[in-house]
């Protein structure tokens, strides 16, 4: 297995419900960055929860593997999957305001997985998160690790957690949508950090966006979901010339232009939708009868 | 920062103290009862009567007497106890260490079991055990701390005798001690013979009061930390690599705490108040056990003594939660 992680015909349900993910495949090539787009609801945020390992108590993984580093994570106990999890993925989150424990210095936040996963001395931990402070442009990085998180601006604290990320030189980093709860002014930069910072770590990076055209600006590949259905995975250039499925045509044609962003608002026709609602529900059948489930 | 706030609330503790004095002095002045018939021999006549009356200041207006008394207090001569002819501020100060002794045990008790309750159910949330921890509080809760007392004497001391049932001490021991802490002396000294005797009477009455508290910590403590456990940077956590109790203890723990603790405030004070019934059951020697005498024998400076000091505990409660807040909440502790 050449791709760093790699996730297998992934199958998720809600408990007693629908499935959330319907046979998902997926490869994220070492340094590379991975986009993953679909609109609200389609599933983006549940790949990266099941590859980090936090899926909600609710959902259940029906079927699939998803190696990480030559392992299949769903083969581990659950002790020895968060610690290989913890040891070689990272997590950027979406909300930089809550994703700091607030009584909590930050220093301490930045190092504890060195420290206590990774069994680093705590001197070097804390040099090591000095340098990362640094990296990400942090002025004064030594009094921000005795601050608590209400002392830091939002885009501080964004800087922080990727510098917590990027800490341990994990081999990959799931970033969730993670300039959306920024203010726009910040989110350029924030952008630019998370992309300078991977190009120089070389961390491959599973970027869950809405926003194509930050795909277009930050990812190497993507993947499209609908309704928890991989409908196209392509290189973005080959994506941007010319998408092979209809619903990511009209999901390009709906993003409004980088140069004109008022031009060319199409909504997703009904058609289309049609569409690929019938492919969701055809993978269902086929899925039933694969013998998967029966009821 | 905090010393603004602490002078504020002194202020305010004050006004509180000097309402509640007004109320207690002139409740027990009009409620029916005369102090004075109590204290005489049958017989006694009018002339001797009018005698006491006037000794005691009871022949004045209600106004008069509350400000002699309130003259006297900012003295610190709370007054003379009809009953036993002593100062009423030696009685009360005497009887404080037994009551202060049996609430902290009280609060102590409720706090482990809450607490561990509370993690307990956290950690198996969703499983039958939360189940029965959550059926279990709810039961404590419904029945009130005296019947509680009721319940252990039956059991401990009738049942199966192994706590004594009445008193703070074995008699003979009492001459032991040379301040009125008797449980904090006894652990200063490393006196255990002495801690042991306290601590089997102790333990029921201060288990009694304990119950329901508990089921109120454990609750609440418990519904705030499975709230905390899906916030985000819970989640954050376990990517790093940490497990479920780690989580739990350090992520959630200290956030959860700081909305239980206001309540359990609140919650103390209420338990403070039910040793007077509580102490009274187990022939405990406290305060509450002298209040109950006291009202008996309509010992009018003695009750106002012991309400005032029992207002002062309230507030001293209050006052400490306060602080204890601020300074567990980075958020007012650098404000
Ligand atoms: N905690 C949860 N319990 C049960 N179902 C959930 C939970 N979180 C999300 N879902 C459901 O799972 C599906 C996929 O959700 P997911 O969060 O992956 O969407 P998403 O693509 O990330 O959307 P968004 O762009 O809004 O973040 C949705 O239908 C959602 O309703
Ligand atoms: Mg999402």
């Amino acid at each position: 297995m050449s791709a760093f992680l790699s996730i297998r015909n992934l199958s998720l349900v809600l408990k007693g419900g629908p499935r959330l993910l319907r046979s998902v495949s997926l490869d994220v090539e070492a340094g590379e960055v991975r986009g993953l787009v679909g609109e609200s609801g389609a599933g983006k945020s549940m790949i990266g929860k099941a590859v980090l390992g936090i899926l909600p108590r609710s959902v259940e993984v029906v079927e699939g593997e998803i190696w990480l580093d030559e392992v299949d994570l769903l083969k581990l106990r659950p002790s020895e999957r968060r610690r290989k999890i913890g040891a070689t993925a990272a997590l950027i989150p979406q909300d930089p305001l809550t994703a700091l424990n607030p009584s909590r210095r930050v220093g301490p936040q930045v190092t504890d997985r060195l420290v206590d996963i990774l069994g680093w001395k705590r001197a070097d931990a804390q040099a090591r998160a000095l340098e990362l402070l640094a990296e990400v442009h942090i002025p004064d990085p030594a009094r921000v690790m005795r601050s608590y998180p209400h002392e830091l601006s939002g885009g501080m604290r964004q800087r922080v957690l990727i510098a917590s990320a990027f800490a341990a030189e994990p081999k990959l980093i799931v970033a969730d949508e993670p300039t959306t709860a920024l203010d726009v002014t910040v989110q350029k930069q924030i952008l630019h950090l998370i992309a300078r910072m991977q190009a120089r770590h070389g961390t491959a990076l599973l970027f869950v966006t809405h926003d194509l055209g930050v795909v277009s600006k930050v990812c190497g590949s993507l993947a499209v979901l609908y309704g928890g259905l991989v409908v196209e995975q392509s290189p973005v250039r080959d994506f941007f010339r010319q998408p092979a499925h209809a619903y990511s045509r009209a999901l390009l044609a709906a993003t409004p232009k980088y140069t004109d962003p008022m031009a060319g608002l199409n909504p997703v026709p009904e058609a289309v939708i049609t569409a690929v609602q019938a492919e969701v529900a055809q993978a269902d059948a086929s899925w039933r009868n694969g013998g998967w489930r029966h009821d | 920062m905090i010393l603004r706030r602490l002078l504020s609330r002194l202020a305010t503790t004050l006004v509180t103290l000097l309402g509640v004095s007004v109320i207690v002095f002139v409740t027990i002045r009009v409620v029916p009862g005369n102090p004075i018939a109590m204290m005489l021999p049958p017989g006694a006549t009018e002339a001797d009567i009018d005698r006491l009356r006037a000794l005691y200041g009871f022949d004045r207006s209600i106004m008069e007497q509350y400000f002699i008394w309130l003259w006297g207090v900012v003295q610190g001569d709370f007054g003379t106890s009809i009953q036993s002819r002593q100062p009423v501020l030696r009685l009360v100060l005497n009887r404080l260490p037994a009551t202060l002794e049996l609430s902290i045990m009280a609060l102590v008790i409720a706090v482990v079991i809450g607490g561990f309750l509370a993690l307990t159910g956290t950690r198996l949330r969703g499983t039958r055990t939360e189940g029965a921890i959550d059926v279990t509080s709810g039961m404590a809760l419904s029945v009130p701390d005296f019947l509680w007392g009721l319940v252990l004497i039956l059991l401990f001391g009738v049942l199966w005798p192994v706590f004594h049932i009445s008193g703070r001490i074995s008699p003979q021991l009492t001459s032991e001690f040379t301040t009125n802490f008797f449980l904090f002396e006894s652990v200063v000294r490393l006196r255990f013979d002495l801690w042991r005797d306290l601590v089997s009477h102790m333990f029921m009455p201060a288990l009694a009061l304990a119950i329901p508290l508990a089921a109120i910590i454990s609750q609440l403590l418990k519904q705030s930390l499975k709230e905390t456990m899906h916030l985000d940077y819970v989640t954050l956590s376990r990517t790093k690599g940490y497990g479920e109790n780690h989580v739990i203890i350090r992520e959630a723990l200290p956030n959860a705490v700081l909305p239980t603790l206001t309540l359990v405030g609140v919650q103390f004070t209420f338990l403070i108040g039910g040793t007077v019934i509580i102490e009274r059951l187990f022939s405990y020697e406290g305060l509450g056990n002298m209040a109950i005498d006291a009202v008996i024998n309509r010992d009018l400076p003695l009750i106002q003594g012991i309400v005032i000091l029992f207002a002062v505990l309230f507030t001293v409660v209050n006052l400490f939660v306060d602080m204890l807040y601020a300074v567990l909440n980075p958020r007012l502790r650098h404000a």
